[in-house]
């Protein structure tokens, strides 16, 4: 971007986006991040996002170690080279974040994400419903004669997929968890 | 050690034991407790402010001319939520401090209690970290904790927030030991990249440092470090508005402050260069303009201690996370090692172009007999105390960045200044806490009426305290950094940006029990200087000037490094609409 392309009037656009040495392609990235579990620290790291304008398109977070009481933040996010750099770097100033990986660039990875989905329907949908599930091994995991609703675990993608046929079918409601990934091998 | 004592207790013996001689603070009902303990002891002295905005102004000031972690304690509620523009201030300028605020008990938090705030909520993007403390075993800890991490790595404010009831309660105290924080900054840069920056140092043509606040942060011996590199290698050295005094003033490869009123020797030599050497500095757009015309021949070398200060804004040829005094201590052993080399023909034609640039002479402006320009005030102020054991103090506006350009320093940590954030009103606190700390030396704040108001209450601070300080007040009746923008931007439409029914400084240091001094002639201004400076008490000089002074060079926003404006050049319309957009 040029700084001379700025309109008059554009107020969102301001000295500080203007980098035409950095590359704009924005990337999609999963960051791990450990952190001491201590009362405040999504919120510095939401926070952080939101104060700075990042985006996120998916965050998890539990406790992973009870006696250390280290949690763990899976965060899929978006942006160019440079802001996924700078995201990486704003996290790691946090004073409770351990560890920030990224696990786009540290090789390969798993991203598993849990759904539930309820559908309500009768006759032919409801046993579509049921024969589609089979394909995608989504669970059933409560029924009523005009009710399911499935689990299903894998990569956000097989979830939109699954998601997608079943909305034509009679889909009500559906709760997702977010990412989690871990690295593969040692 | 441990010890059996109560929460309130534990705050001043482990602020005793930290070091801490100082705070600076106000009361209040949740603070009682430890208010109760400060009256019984007599090792750490507290200054009481007016207001909580000056107690952490002042606590800057103080850090900053000592290099210690500034110490404020404020009550809940409003108490705390006063400190929000001091802790904004000091986290943008790499300041340490440390705020304890005081909170409603921990059986009401979350009631809305009377006076209660979500301290740690509203603070906590304003702080480089900050804790709630609900059990009283832990206050010792995480107070050493505080100051650890505020002194650490990137320097910055921290806030502890205490609940009433924790206070009251007894528990165990910890004496400070050996950090077993895992927060530990990495001080030594990448020996690889500080060789690939010695071999670029040894092949530069043009090179130039541009050195900034780290310098400072880092302490003295990087100061030092700073000048034995420059004057080895002969390459001539710019800074930043926070480095100001890393690099004497004097010295012969000083180059002036660079940036939007920089002066023109410094941003031509950023804009020709072939090797920029960042040492503590952030590319703040003060300093880069146009990005894509930001020093477009340079390979780019960044020492900073924060990664996330490195290829934020410009992207870092040689990065080296590390602490300045460190890093200069391995590029000196290395470049010495090597055979202490350079380009000498090359750097001296160097610097021959830039004693062209120099000779331009950009700081020239219209004097006049009948009235004061403010920058003829200011060479006076410097003439009549550049060898006096000084410090200056600023609040923000034109006069600031005169005082940056016309003021000489040849020490670090005597500039007090607020930058990032700009702050109306930082100032005269900020000469109060430098005055406490020095209080044999001269402290001057150079201030615009506009700013010196938003904080005039802490007079009766100094007033109280007998603490000597100048307020220096170039008085243009107007809020001349707006007005100048106003002129140069919006067609000469001077909306709101008149100081309209100004106090009578004089008679207003009169009824603070200080004393004021007016002066409207340049032919009366060495006299009412000596004066001011004479009298042992703290001092209003209302200096009226010139008001429709531009400040000059100015880069206009929007522009280049090389389209500086100079001068009383006809300036209408300069900044094209597209440049109106950026601050
Ligand atoms: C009205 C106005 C006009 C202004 N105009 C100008 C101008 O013309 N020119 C100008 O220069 N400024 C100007 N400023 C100030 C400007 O806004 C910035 O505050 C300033 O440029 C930042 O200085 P800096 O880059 O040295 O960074 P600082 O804010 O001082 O940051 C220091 C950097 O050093 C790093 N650091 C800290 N400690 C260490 C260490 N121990 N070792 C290594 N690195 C460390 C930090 O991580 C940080 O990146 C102006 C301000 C105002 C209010
Ligand atoms: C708290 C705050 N409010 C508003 C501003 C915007 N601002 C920057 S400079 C300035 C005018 C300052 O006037 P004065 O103190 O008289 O100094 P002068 O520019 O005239 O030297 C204003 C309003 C600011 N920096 N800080």
């Amino acid at each position: 971007m040029n700084a001379l392309q700025i309109k008059k009037g554009a107020t969102k656009h301001s000295a500080y986006n203007l980098r035409p040495a950095f590359s704009e392609i924005e990337e999609r990235h999963t960051l791990a991040v450990l952190v001491e579990n201590e009362p405040g620290v999504l919120a510095r790291v939401i926070g952080l996002f939101s104060g700075r304008g990042y985006n996120i398109e998916s965050l998890t977070v539990a406790e992973v170690d009870h006696t250390g009481h280290r949690s763990r933040i899976t965060i899929v996010t978006k942006g160019t080279p440079q802001v996924i750099e700078q995201i990486k770097a704003q996290l790691g100033r946090i004073v409770v974040v351990h560890e920030v990986h990224d696990l786009t660039v540290e090789g390969p990875s798993v991203e598993r994400e849990l759904a539930m989905l309820k559908v309500v329907g009768q006759g032919d949908k409801r046993v579509e419903a049921m024969r589609m599930a089979e394909i995608f091994r989504a669970n059933v995991v409560d029924t009523t004669l005009d009710s399911f609703i499935f689990e299903i675990t894998g990569a956000p993608e097989k979830i939109d997929a699954f998601a997608d046929l079943m909305r034509p079918l009679g889909l009500a409601e559906i709760a997702r968890t977010g990412v989690a990934a871990l690295r593969r091998g040692l | 050690m441990t010890r059996e004592m109560t929460g309130a207790k534990m705050v001043i013996q482990a602020l005793k034991d930290q070091g801490v001689d100082t705070i600076f603070g106000y009361p209040g009902g949740a603070a009682l407790p430890i208010y109760d303990e400060i009256f019984q002891q007599n090792d750490i002295r507290h200054i009481l402010v007016r207001h909580e905005q000056g107690a952490v102004h002042a606590a800057e000031g103080y850090a900053r001319s000592t290099g210690k972690v500034g110490v404020c304690l404020v009550t809940s509620g409003p108490g705390a939520t006063n400190t929000v523009t001091g802790l904004t201030d000091a986290l943008l300028d790499s300041i340490p401090l440390l705020v304890i605020s005081c909170q409603v008990p921990t059986f009401l938090i979350g009631s809305d209690a009377f006076q209660e705030a979500d301290t740690v909520g509203i603070t906590r993007p304003c702080t480089k970290h900050n804790w709630l403390v609900k059990d009283t075993d832990k206050l010792s800890s995480t107070i050493h904790e505080a100051m650890h991490v505020a002194r650490s790595g990137r320097p910055g404010p921290v806030l502890v927030d205490i609940p009433k009831d924790v206070q009251f309660a007894s528990g165990t105290y910890e004496a400070p030991k050996p950090s077993t924080s895992h927060y530990k900054p990495r001080l030594k840069g990448d020996l690889e990249e500080i060789t690939e920056l010695v071999a670029a140092i040894e092949k530069a043509k043009r090179p130039v440092f541009y050195t900034g606040g780290g310098v400072v942060n880092s302490g003295p011996a990087a100061s030092q470090l700073l000048r034995e590199l420059v004057d080895a290698t002969g390459f001539p050295v710019t800074s930043t508005l926070m480095g100001l005094g890393s690099y004497p003033a004097s010295g012969k490869n000083w180059l002036g402050m660079l940036g939007m009123h920089g002066l023109y020797e410094a941003n031509m030599a950023m804009h020709g260069c072939d090797l920029l050497i960042n040492v503590g500095a952030r590319f703040d757009d003060r300093i880069t303009g146009r990005i894509d015309a930001f020093s477009p021949k340079s390979k780019k070398a960044h020492i900073d201690i924060d990664p996330s200060s490195i290829n934020k804004v410009i992207k870092a040829d040689i990065p080296i996370v590390g602490d300045v005094a460190h890093v200069l201590e391995d590029i000196l052993k290395i470049w010495k090692s090597r055979g202490r080399k350079t380009e000498v023909e090359a750097v001296s034609k160097w610097n021959k172009q830039i004693d062209e640039w120099r000779a331009v002479r950009c700081l020239t402006y219209r004097q006049s007999e009948t009235s004061i320009k403010p920058q003829y005030a200011l060479q006076r102020l410097e003439a009549l105390t550049k060898d006096r054991d000084r410090y200056i103090t600023t609040e923000v506006g034109q006069h600031q960045m005169w005082a940056a350009q016309f003021l000489g320093f040849e020490q670090p940590n005597r500039w007090m200044t607020s930058g990032g954030l700009g702050t109306m009103g930082y100032g005269l606190p900020a000469s109060i806490g430098v005055q406490i700390a020095h209080p044999e030396s001269l402290v001057i704040n150079v201030a615009g009426e506009a700013s010196w108001l938003m904080n005039m209450q802490e007079m009766g601070t100094a007033v109280q305290f007998r603490l000597p300080v100048k307020q220096f007040i170039l008085n243009n009746e107007r809020l001349g950094m707006v007005r100048q923008w106003q002129e140069l931007l919006h067609g000469e439409r001077y909306s709101q940006s008149w100081s309209e029914a100004l106090p009578d400084f004089v008679k207003l240091a009169e009824a603070f029990g200080a004393k004021g001094i007016l002066c409207k002639d340049p032919k009366d201004l060495d006299d009412a200087i000596m004066e001011m400076l004479d009298y042992d008490g703290p001092v209003i000089f209302d200096c009226l000037v010139e008001k429709h002074e531009n400040c000059f060079p100015m880069i206009p926003s929007g522009k280049a490094h090389n389209e500086m404006l100079l001068g009383d050049a006809d300036t209408q319309g300069v900044i094209d609409s597209k440049g109106s957009v950026l601050v």
